[in-house]
């Protein structure tokens, strides 16, 4: 469970040209189900989105997370409740590892390196066996059947396989919950439902997933378990489709 | 295997990944690197060689040199100053000395002369340098011209040629009888070039210098202590005139090291915020920055220490020893003996490896502070 309880996230506080990107959002993301974050640029989806990815911290309010396996980290167990409002940095970063794996909208792959490498790369400072981490990324490489480009330099792939690598890279921690911010941005029809059978495949596997979209594809979706629309910060509507 | 260690292991993985991916940048940043720190070790090595070989000379050398000085010039000090010498208390003994140069003009070289007690040698018999018989193309058996004080050629057989192991020291010198030396230059009877002295107990060394001064005020005496210094600061002045040349090599390299270490590119800074984003912690970044460091200096260092070796001590130091060996024409060919002082060369590792880690660590610290939510809005 994640649960947003009034958090704001302003920028710039204190000038002239302060912003409040995130303004008293409340909301709840129950595990296991497709959260769609809907709204137009500039809405506050995906500074939402990094808040709750523990990326970034919110300027005001809380966010709770349980049931995710972060727990441990605080040598509590897994699926304890942890506020994580006020972590330092190094705490968000290992909740950020080991819980979420993020897609991001442009990809965000490194260039130059091979396909496997960059799926490899967010568990390296995990100190996980390389050849074990070698042998789960080419696991996941063929489940998204990119197998055959593992040795290949992501520069050379399209912008679907691409966007499975990104997919695999995701997923390389075995994280409980996947962040997506605006997926299917730079894939054509076709991709982008391929996309969305990709998700049906986390919900079957009980992963919590949320994604930020304006493609009706994506919103419309009838995987979607709870559409969150918001404009100029601030949530419009909370439903259960 | 320990998860810390496999953690380093991952990130020295990616780290070397990075670098390949840049090969062109690196490649070009190892090359300078090496080349800078092959001239400085071959300077170390070289001088510190050339050291040990001068210690090794001086060894034999005697503990007090007497000469006689006539307005302030060298001029053949009396045999018979030995007599009142030997008579000083410590002194165990005197040897009167017979040395001088002849110039060569055939080959333009500067021949050192000098009287040898060895029995062996034949009248009119030399043992020569392995560098004579070079220049002048003769052997053992071969006869040498040397021209005496009235321009009349004088012919000295070959009888001996001095090993190349002695070559830093031999090369120009020419052995002969006393007789010989003295016939040859003309060289006034009674009189020697200098006298050697030896004590019974080097601390009264300077007591017996005072005291030849006294009793011989025509007369200068040298310690072999003060030889040693000569030949030091000799060894340093050259080391020293290659070092301000160095500084100034060193000193841009450094600006062209930091500009490259420290010009992190829009690409860099962008991949240090996917790296955060995915969950790299600001100290993996740091960690992978340093091990790009270490993997760059450290490279460089060893292949740098490494050709400085091979060039000093299997090729003679041959880029620079006509800068370093000497003046005369002959020039020594020789190996010389592999030393190596371990706290240069700790200092030439912290002093290659310790800056440029630095200078590629700081940047990345500073890019690597960004929030990582910054990738997830490039």
């Amino acid at each position: 469970m994640i649960e947003v309880i009034e958090v704001s996230k302003s920028f710039n506080v204190g000038k002239v040209n302060q912003f409040d990107a995130v303004s008293r959002v409340s909301c709840r993301i129950a595990p296991g189900e497709l959260t769609i974050l809907k709204g137009p640029s500039g809405s506050g989806k995906t500074t939402l989105m990094t808040l709750i990815g523990c990326m970034a911290r919110p300027s005001s309010g809380r966010i709770v997370l349980s049931g995710i396996g972060a727990g441990s980290l605080f040598g509590q167990q897994p699926d304890a409740e942890i506020e994580i409002t006020s972590l330092p940095e190094r705490f968000l970063t290992g909740i950020r590892r080991s819980a979420f794996g993020f897609i991001f909208q442009q990809f965000n792959l490194v260039r130059g390196i091979s396909v496997l490498e960059n799926v490899m790369l967010p568990a390296y400072p995990t100190g996980v066996n390389h050849k074990v981490l070698r042998e789960r990324a080419l696991t996941l490489l063929e489940t998204f059947n990119i197998a055959r480009h593992a040795s290949s330099q992501v520069g050379l792939l399209s912008g679907g396989e691409m966007q499975r690598v990104a997919i695999a890279r995701a997923l390389i921690n075995d994280p409980s919950v996947i962040i997506a911010d605006e997926p299917t941005a730079h894939l054509d029809s076709r991709l982008s439902r391929e996309f969305m059978a990709l998700i049906e495949g986390f919900k079957s596997a009980g992963k919590t997933v949320l994604i930020a979209s304006h493609d009706p594809i994506v919103f419309d979706s009838p995987l979607a378990d709870q559409v969150i629309e918001m404009r100029d910060g601030a949530l419009i509507d909370g439903s259960r489709p | 295997m320990n998860r810390s260690l496999q953690r380093h292991l991952n990130i020295l993985d990616f780290a070397l990944s990075s670098l390949w991916r840049r090969k062109g940048k690196n490649l070009a940043l190892l090359a300078v690197y090496t080349l800078i720190i092959f001239i400085i070790a071959s300077i170390v090595f070289f001088t510190q060689a050339l050291k040990r070989e001068a210690d090794l000379v001086l060894q034999d050398a005697p503990d007090l040199v007497v000469q006689r000085m006539v307005a302030g010039r060298h001029d053949p000090i009396p045999v018979s100053y030995g007599t009142g010498i030997a008579a000083i208390r410590g002194v165990s003994e005197v040897t009167p000395r017979f040395w001088g140069y002849y110039y060569d003009p055939v080959t333009g070289a500067n021949f050192t002369l000098v009287a040898s007690d060895d029995q062996e040698l034949k009248p009119e018999a030399i043992s020569i340098g392995s560098g004579v018989a070079r220049t002048s193309r003769i052997s053992i058996g071969d006869f040498l011209p040397l021209k005496d004080i009235k321009g009349s050629p004088v012919l000295f057989s070959v009888q001996k040629i001095f090993p190349s192991s002695s070559e830093l020291v031999a090369a120009d010198l020419i052995q002969l009888r006393q007789e010989d030396f003295q016939r040859l230059f003309d060289f006034p009877a009674g009189r020697a070039t200098d006298l050697a002295v030896s004590a019974g107990n080097p601390a009264e060394l300077e007591t017996i210098a005072a005291k030849i001064v006294h009793d011989f005020p025509d007369t200068r005496p040298i310690l072999k202590s003060e030889m040693i210094r000569t030949y030091d600061s000799v060894f340093d002045w050259r080391s020293g005139m290659v070092l301000v040349v160095l500084a100034v090599a060193v000193l841009s390299f450094i600006i062209f090291a930091w500009d490259k270490a420290t010009g992190l590119s829009a690409e860099e800074k962008k991949e240090i915020g996917i790296l955060k984003s995915i969950g790299w912690e600001t100290t993996d970044v740091l960690l992978l920055k340093s091990w790009e460091g270490i993997v760059i200096s450290l490279s460089a260092f060893l292949f740098g220490v490494s050709l400085g070796y091979l060039h000093v001590f299997f090729f003679s130091a041959s880029l620079f020893e006509h800068a370093l060996k000497g003046w005369s024409v002959l020039y020594p060919e020789f190996k010389l003996t592999p030393v190596i002082d371990p706290y240069l060369i700790c200092l030439l590792f912290l002093l290659s490896v310790g800056p440029y880690v630095a200078a590629t660590v700081v940047p990345s610290w500073l890019a690597a502070t960004v929030d990582p939510d910054a990738a997830m809005r490039s």
